[in-house]
């Protein structure tokens, strides 16, 4: 299969701008800057790149979004604050292929007339925050960065700025005011970032795969890139599996891959003769699906008609035995956590959410608990700034939906029985 | 002119409206927390939600701005529930303690239960988080972080109005709470108006803590008497004590807002009032009837004009006074007495701080109404001080409290060179502990009037009660106090006198209390 991002990794020498040019890298760049720059933006398009970092909006019409009057400088926040469990994709991305997030960066602030771009780097990915930040002085020193970009008279200078561990800063919004120096929540919007975003500068908002796609996007032509894919969904995805598979790991596949085919082929099946359960195939806040449910492939249409997401692409396998309300009681003890408090659904309906699923774990469950938690979520779902109270509510939901059972054991038998285990 | 219809009546709005005014133009309230007239939209309550066809999800009313054709509900069952989910969540962790708390009754959470809640409580009790309580901020405000419900309505108010940004969200999730810096306490001059922007017990006044239940309270629209700039009041009194001062909107005074000292002044009306009229016999006050008081002291001041002549006998007027009063005083001084020694003073004991949102350095309200009508200050105060001084005026009748910013000593000290000091007013100070005859009048709270703040705004102010004790209307006693005179009178009150102003007066000509109204007037000239 022809892969995007992922043909180097393997070799220690790419995350360094030599090894990376000796494997063909800047080229996009090189071949960028010498097309007009609407046409850089068409090739985007007619790529069908989507977002990566789990909404999966078009890149090409968000770039559209920024407004065509230029009197006001504009900005681009690069996305790599990578916090949803069991996403793990970007990071292997910035320790990797560093300078692939570098000269998509390069392509999109060119095309797009940024000549200010800051990434928002998770603040625990201080060996991935090193790495690109040694991959950022390269590009610097090679002429990519900072004033006249390869020779073409384009300044762009790139800031690396590290979050503090919040899982809404993930949020775009979120993201510019934490990056603003202000509380890290959303924003009311409108107005929308590409109108008014960071430092009341119009702003784009990409993930790092995006970002990392486009290099390769250049070259081979954006055509080539759709058919990687499927219609709508072009390129590939990085393919995040954790859980008791033989091979956990990050895979790029196509965009459309099959989600059991993930779990049985690529990641190797469950291992120590486990048997599959349940399979959350888009990083925690997607409705999970039964193991009689997961022949579904990943583009965002197939996802949703099976009422999930691919989100990011991070597959959670759950092997029989493991116990439902306790997993969703370790999601929901996230959930309410990380709210930032903004909102008042999801500030109460987040530590509620924890609570009832934390009692009913703890065999100190009532009668009307599960309605109770589904008239929460009800209560929940889209009554927000920002789609965290979705993120909670979702999986809440789905949980109950798919695995009713075993919450009712839990309460009436006011025990776990799965005796409290994972 | 955008039109759109909510629950099926069409309106039609300026471009830019919001569906939540849109709706309270057409008489429909949409509940709300978190958005306030006078500060930025937060969006974060999600109580105005409401269904806006072709958009999937309720939007909030408060930040939608409408668009021609728009289709609004608010009375489904999907607004219902959501409106009602949003209220069940945040009354989960308060403490529902309203018979102890001071919001009791002007209280949002109290309000919309009885709309949208009036269900049992489905969350357990040993679940509620607890967070600090009675915290002493600073200012005139106490903080009750378990009753505060988020809104940050107090944090916009110290960000866009004080920018002085005292409070802060702290913590996240449901151990989110309002609170300050260690070791910082609130530091601008419009604290009190935190406790009436919060719409729940958690910013409340330290002044009125535990005072009286609002339930009791009167309101009477008012003017703060504590500067020039007039700031648009409702007091709130129980019988004929005030309670606590709340300010009024007047977008072309105050918007909606109140300094700290203004929402003080209100006390006036209530501590060392001078209620029974005296008169001073060897040094010893002798609480005398009104009936012989004001016929003596125009024998006094006539007296002394005709043994010493007219320039002997002297009126110093307050800018505390209604524009009515003022006039009325002009014309004892001028058409009755007929000394030219008439002046008033802004001056006033204390700093006469000012800054640079509300806070006139002029203590008084109606400087500018003393002006306007003829009465001079600056340099003829200080000429008739001067004369008093000198021990040339032999009769003194003195308005308000306090002689300009004369200390204690020097008011005894000056007003000891004058045979006979007459004085209206309301409180006690060391006017009245010199003056040999003391006519008490009714407090701002006990009367009606005008006054004509810095600018140069007219409003009306409104007695709450009658006068208390033995106090008389200003008017009343003036009215008096020319028939001894000499003078055939016919006003009745304020509204009579105004009436006659407003045809000799060119500042005032062609107004009356009506175009006047609670919002005021710019007067002329």
């Amino acid at each position: 299969m022809e892969t995007v991002l992922t043909t180097h990794f393997a070799d220690e020498r790419y995350r360094r701008i030599d090894g990376y040019r000796a494997a063909g890298g800047y080229e996009g760049l090189r071949k960028a800057v010498s097309m007009p720059r609407e046409a850089i933006v068409e090739e985007v398009k007619k790529a069908n790149l989507r977002g990566r970092g789990g909404a999966g909006f078009p890149a090409g019409v968000k770039w559209g979004f920024l407004p065509k009057d230029l009197s006001r400088p504009r900005v681009l926040v690069v996305n790599a604050d990578e916090g949803e469990p069991g996403t793990f994709k970007d990071r292997l991305i910035l320790e990797r292929g560093p300078h692939l997030l570098v000269e998509g960066i390069a392509i999109t602030c060119y095309a797009l007339m940024i000549h200010r771009a800051y990434i928002y780097i998770r603040g625990e990915y201080v060996r991935e925050t090193r790495i690109l930040d040694e991959a950022l002085e390269e590009a610097r020193a090679a002429g990519i960065l900072g004033k006249d970009m390869l020779g073409t008279g384009f300044d762009l200078e790139v800031t690396l700025h590290r979050g503090a561990g919040a899982y809404i800063c993930g949020e775009e919004t979120s993201t510019i005011n934490s990056l603003e120096g202000k509380r890290g929540w959303p924003r009311l919007k409108p107005p929308f970032p590409a109108v008014v975003g960071a430092f009341g500068l119009p702003t784009l908002v990409n993930n790092v795969e995006t970002l990392a796609d486009v290099p390769w996007i250049m070259i081979h032509g954006g055509d080539r890139f759709a058919a990687l894919g499927c219609e709508k969904n072009g390129g590939t995805r990085l393919v995040g599996v954790s859980g008791p598979v033989v091979r956990p790991g990050v895979y790029e596949l196509p965009a459309n891959a099959n989600l059991r085919s993930v779990v049985y082929d690529t990641a190797g099946g469950l291992r120590d003769g486990k048997r599959l359960k349940a399979v959350i195939p888009g990083g925690s806040s997607t409705p999970v699906l039964r193991a009689d449910e997961i022949d579904v492939t990943f583009d965002i249409e197939s996802m949703a008609k099976a009422g999930t997401m691919a989100g990011t692409c991070g597959v959670i396998v759950i092997p029989e035995g493991t116990c439902m309300v306790r997993a969703l009681s370790v999601l929901m003890n996230f959930y309410a956590h990380e709210s930032c408090g903004q909102c008042t659904p999801c500030r109460e309906g987040t530590g509620w959410l924890k609570r009832i699923t934390g009692r009913i774990e703890a065999g100190e469950g009532r009668p009307g608990d599960i309605e109770l938690i589904l008239d929460l979520c009800e209560n929940m779902m889209g009554r927000t700034i920002c789609a965290m109270a979705d993120a909670a509510a979702m999986p809440a939901r789905s949980f109950i939906e798919k695995f009713r059972e075993e919450f009712d054991r839990h309460i009436a038998e006011r025990k776990c029985s799965f005796g409290n285990r994972f | 002119m955008p039109t759109l219809t909510i629950n099926g009546i069409a309106v039609s709005v300026p471009e830019g409206t919001t569906i939540l005014n849109a709706a309270k133009q057409a008489g429909i309230h949409i509940p709300h927390y978190c958005y306030h007239t006078h500060l930025s939209i937060a969006g974060n309550c999600r109580m105005c939600q409401v269904e806006v066809e072709k958009f999937p999800k309720l939007q909030t009313a408060c930040s939608t701005v409408v668009t021609e054709g728009m289709v609004v509900r608010t009375d489904t069952e999907q607004v219902r529930k959501a409106v009602t989910g949003v209220l069940e969540f945040l009354l989960i962790h308060h403490p529902i303690d309203c018979p102890i708390c001071d919001q009791a009754g002007e209280c949002g959470l109290q309000d919309y239960y009885m709309v949208y809640g009036l269900h049992k409580s489905r969350y357990a009790l040993g679940d509620k988080v607890h967070k600090k309580k009675v915290q002493d901020i600073g200012g005139q405000i106490i903080l009750d972080a378990e009753r505060c419900i988020l809104c940050s309505r107090c944090v916009r108010f110290l960000d866009e109005v004080t920018g002085t940004r005292e409070l802060q969200f702290f913590e996240r999730g449901d151990h989110s709470e309002i609170s300050i810096f260690p070791g910082r306490s609130l530091g601008n001059n419009y604290t009190g108006n935190l406790a009436d922007i919060c719409p729940v017990g958690a910013l409340t006044s330290k002044d009125f803590r535990f005072k009286c239940r609002v339930w009791f309270l009167k309101g009477a629209d008012s003017i703060c008497t504590g500067c020039a700039r007039g700031c648009n009041v409702t007091m709130h009194f129980k019988g004929d004590i005030l309670y606590r001062y709340k300010p009024r909107g007047n977008e072309a005074v105050n918007r909606v807002w109140m300094c700290d000292f203004g929402r003080l002044e209100y006390k006036k009306a209530n501590e060392d009032r001078l209620l029974v009229p005296f008169v001073r016999e060897s040094g010893r006050e002798k609480t005398v009837p009104w009936g012989g008081l004001v016929p003596q002291v125009a024998h006094a001041l006539s007296q002394a004009t005709e043994r010493d002549g007219a320039d002997a006998v002297a009126v110093i007027a307050s800018p505390q006074s209604s524009n009515e009063e003022l006039y009325l005083v002009r014309r004892i001084a001028t058409e009755l007495l007929g000394t030219g020694n008439l002046a008033f003073t802004h001056r006033a004991p204390g700093d006469g701080f000012s800054d640079d949102f509300l806070v006139r350095e002029d203590k008084n309200p109606n400087s500018r109404g003393a002006r306007l009508l003829g009465i001079p200050d600056g340099q003829a105060y200080d000429d008739l001080i001067g004369k008093i001084a000198a021990g040339k005026i032999r009769a003194l009748l003195l308005f308000g409290n306090v002689l300009g910013a004369c200390s204690d000593a020097e008011t005894g000290e000056l007003l000891s060179k004058v045979p006979f000091v007459a004085q209206v007013g309301t409180n006690a100070g060391p006017v009245s502990k010199a003056a040999h005859a003391v006519l008490p009048s009714a407090s701002f709270a006990e009367r009606s009037g005008t006054f004509t703040n810095s600018e140069g705004r007219v409003q009306r102010f409104h007695a709450g009660f009658p006068p208390r004790g033995k106090a008389r209307n200003p008017i009343g006693i003036l009215v008096d106090l020319a028939k001894w005179l000499g003078g055939e009178w016919s006003q009745l009150d304020e509204r009579s006198v105004f009436l006659e102003m407003s045809r000799t007066e060119a500042p005032f000509r062609g107004m009356t209390y009506e175009t006047i109204g609670n919002q005021g007037q710019e007067a002329g000239g």
